[in-house]
């Protein structure tokens, strides 16, 4: 296995921070130099609108942004007029989730999610259960967040059209079974929605391989700059599907009497200028981990994590709450600490993580706590900050959590 | 300076008041009785939610109490300020209300005021958790607001 913390040179967040050790990488991660780069060239040397100009410059930005789109194609194994560009992941799920609503879910319909996942893939169904009068349902879990494949197949009636998992939990770092899934959902006529947030940017994900028929993800979570969003979409589905915002660029002709016609997709998603220097960065970002190799990142990450689990279960302040799961961030609390509190002390301490519900509010009734702490890692990481966390993680009393205050 | 004064700068008398205040939060049940107003607070962060609820007639706060799911600061300096403020008039809360909002963010403050409350001085120096240490004054603040009890003895 490749030793990745070499590529720790790449990013200058680590060089300008020397003390720091960062563990939110799935709130968001930090970027290598080509990704700034990319970016910042587009300001200093080659800006300008895309699909608009008659220049060499606006020419060269249509050629990177639509070799971004061929760089996702790549990392996902679709065609790339099956990748849309949002704003985020949750912008690509509230596409999907609209545009499904329009023309394909009716009154009764069943969606099969779970009680794992992150807002994004819940409150727009919430919304759809008001409005449209369709059902949520979730697949069964065990309290690692593991779906029970069994048990679950009861479920998948013909009243079901929509499967709406996370493909990595982003709490518990639960590996869904979304080849599964999708046979089961396809079996009925069902289509599946998945977030891939917390999984694109740690593992190969092959959406043809997995059957999977919308996924969304997100490019700062991978290296990327923020605010773009990546929708995946099969191709005769994003040509029949009803687009969440109308305006420039996206449309082919409209007239005075109010008719439209839109342009194919992906670019009837893509309404308005769009995050340009976004989107290039993040082509440049998917290129720096094409480069490195999915496997190899899943294979170190996954190593560095059980490493670090085997020494949190060994402390006895430290309740751990996926410690079977083999992969993703480990989660827990510190007897008698309320989450934010360790956070605190964990900060204290130069180390970054994230506490409270991590936008899973409906976790608890998975794991039967409101609040934890996540430590969540990527290839830059190294044993020796996994040593110093955990270290850290031992003097975790409620004593000390308040002794930073003073 | 008093001997009360002077154990209020000592940290280790400070860090034991905040941890006993978590530990074994004073005026800590809800009450069900109408004469009471509540605030549901649990906007200000994604964990903390605290019910504050009081009860404030004739010019006078006469009663607080809270409940609810909070780090050490939020049930300490809610525990703290129900301590305080109970009794109070309504004008001398405020004045109270106005030193500790000023104390947490790092400005001049009356700090004999605010007795035990002094114990969220260094709060502000971890600029994500002042909204922890000001959750239960923020809802008191709005209780008091929404009483109408404020013009009383003008």
């Amino acid at each position: 296995m490749k030793d990745l913390s070499t590529l720790r040179s790449d990013f200058p967040m680590l060089k300008n921070n020397p003390e720091l050790i960062y563990f939110d990488n799935g709130a968001t991660t930090l970027k290598p130099q080509v990704v700034i780069d990319a970016v910042t060239d587009f300001y200093t040397t080659h800006t300008s609108n895309v699909h608009r100009g008659d220049y060499a410059i606006a020419a060269l930005n249509d050629r990177l942004y639509d070799e971004a789109r061929s760089s996702f194609a790549k990392l996902l194994n679709c065609e790339a007029r099956e990748v849309v560009f949002t704003h985020n992941a949750s912008a690509s799920l509230n596409q999907v989730i609209y545009g499904l609503s329009h023309g394909f879910l009716h009154e009764g319909d069943i969606i099969l999610t779970t009680e794992a996942e992150h807002a994004s893939n819940l409150l727009p169904w919430f919304r759809l259960v008001k409005e449209a009068g369709v059902e949520v349902k979730y697949l069964p879990m065990n309290a690692q967040a593991n779906v029970d494949l069994e048990a679950a197949k009861e479920l998948f009636t013909p009243r079901v059209k929509v499967v709406a998992v996370a493909m990595v939990t982003n709490v518990l770092g639960s590996i869904l079974p979304i080849k599964e899934l999708s046979a089961l959902a396809h079996e009925v006529g069902a289509l599946t929605v998945i977030d891939g947030s917390q999984a694109v940017p740690h593992m190969k994900v092959d959406v043809k391989e997995l059957g999977i028929d919308f996924l969304a993800c997100s490019a700062h979570k991978m290296c990327g700059p923020g605010g773009v969003g990546i929708l995946y979409g099969r191709y005769d589905l994003l040509e029949a599907m009803e687009p969440v915002f109308m305006g420039g660029d996206m449309n082919a002709r409209f007239d005075a009497g109010c008719g439209y016609e839109l342009k194919h997709a992906p670019t009837r998603f893509e309404a308005g200028t769009p995050n340009i220097e976004g989107v290039i960065g993040a082509g440049a970002a998917c290129e720096y981990l094409l480069q490195i190799g999915l496997d190899e990142i899943h294979a170190y990450e996954k190593e560095l994590r059980s490493y670090f689990m085997e020494q949190m279960k060994q402390l006895s302040n430290i309740q751990v709450y996926n410690p079977d799961n083999e992969y993703g961030p480990i989660t827990f609390n510190a007897e008698g600490v309320f989450s934010q509190d360790a956070a605190g002390y964990l900060s204290a301490r130069n180390i970054a993580v994230r506490s409270g519900n991590h936008c899973a509010k409906i976790l608890h009734e998975i794991i039967g706590t409101d609040s934890t702490i996540r430590a969540s890692l990527y290839f830059y990481n190294t044993k020796e900050e996994v040593d110093a966390c955990v270290a850290a993680c031992a003097d975790i009393t409620l004593e000390n959590a308040i002794g930073i205050f003073f | 300076m008093s001997e009360l004064e002077q154990l209020l700068e000592d940290p280790a008398v400070l860090r034991e008041l905040i941890m006993d205040h978590y530990k074994y939060p004073h005026n800590h049940s809800l009450v069900e009785d109408m004469q009471y107003r509540r605030a549901h607070m649990s906007s200000d962060s994604c964990i903390d939610d605290i019910t504050v609820q009081a009860k404030i007639t004739d010019g006078r706060i006469q009663d607080i109490r809270f409940d609810g799911v909070a780090c050490t600061i939020s049930t300490s300096s809610t525990s703290i300020m129900t301590d305080l403020l109970k009794g109070k008039t309504v004008e001398e809360a405020q004045y109270l209300i106005d030193q500790y909002m000023n104390m947490v963010d790092g400005k001049e403050y009356d700090a004999a005021s605010l007795e035990e409350a002094v114990a969220m001085k260094n709060v502000y120096r971890q600029a994500n958790r002042i909204r922890c240490a000001t959750i239960g004054w923020k809802a008191i603040r709005q209780l008091i607001e929404e009483s109408g009890e404020t013009d009383h003895g003008e």
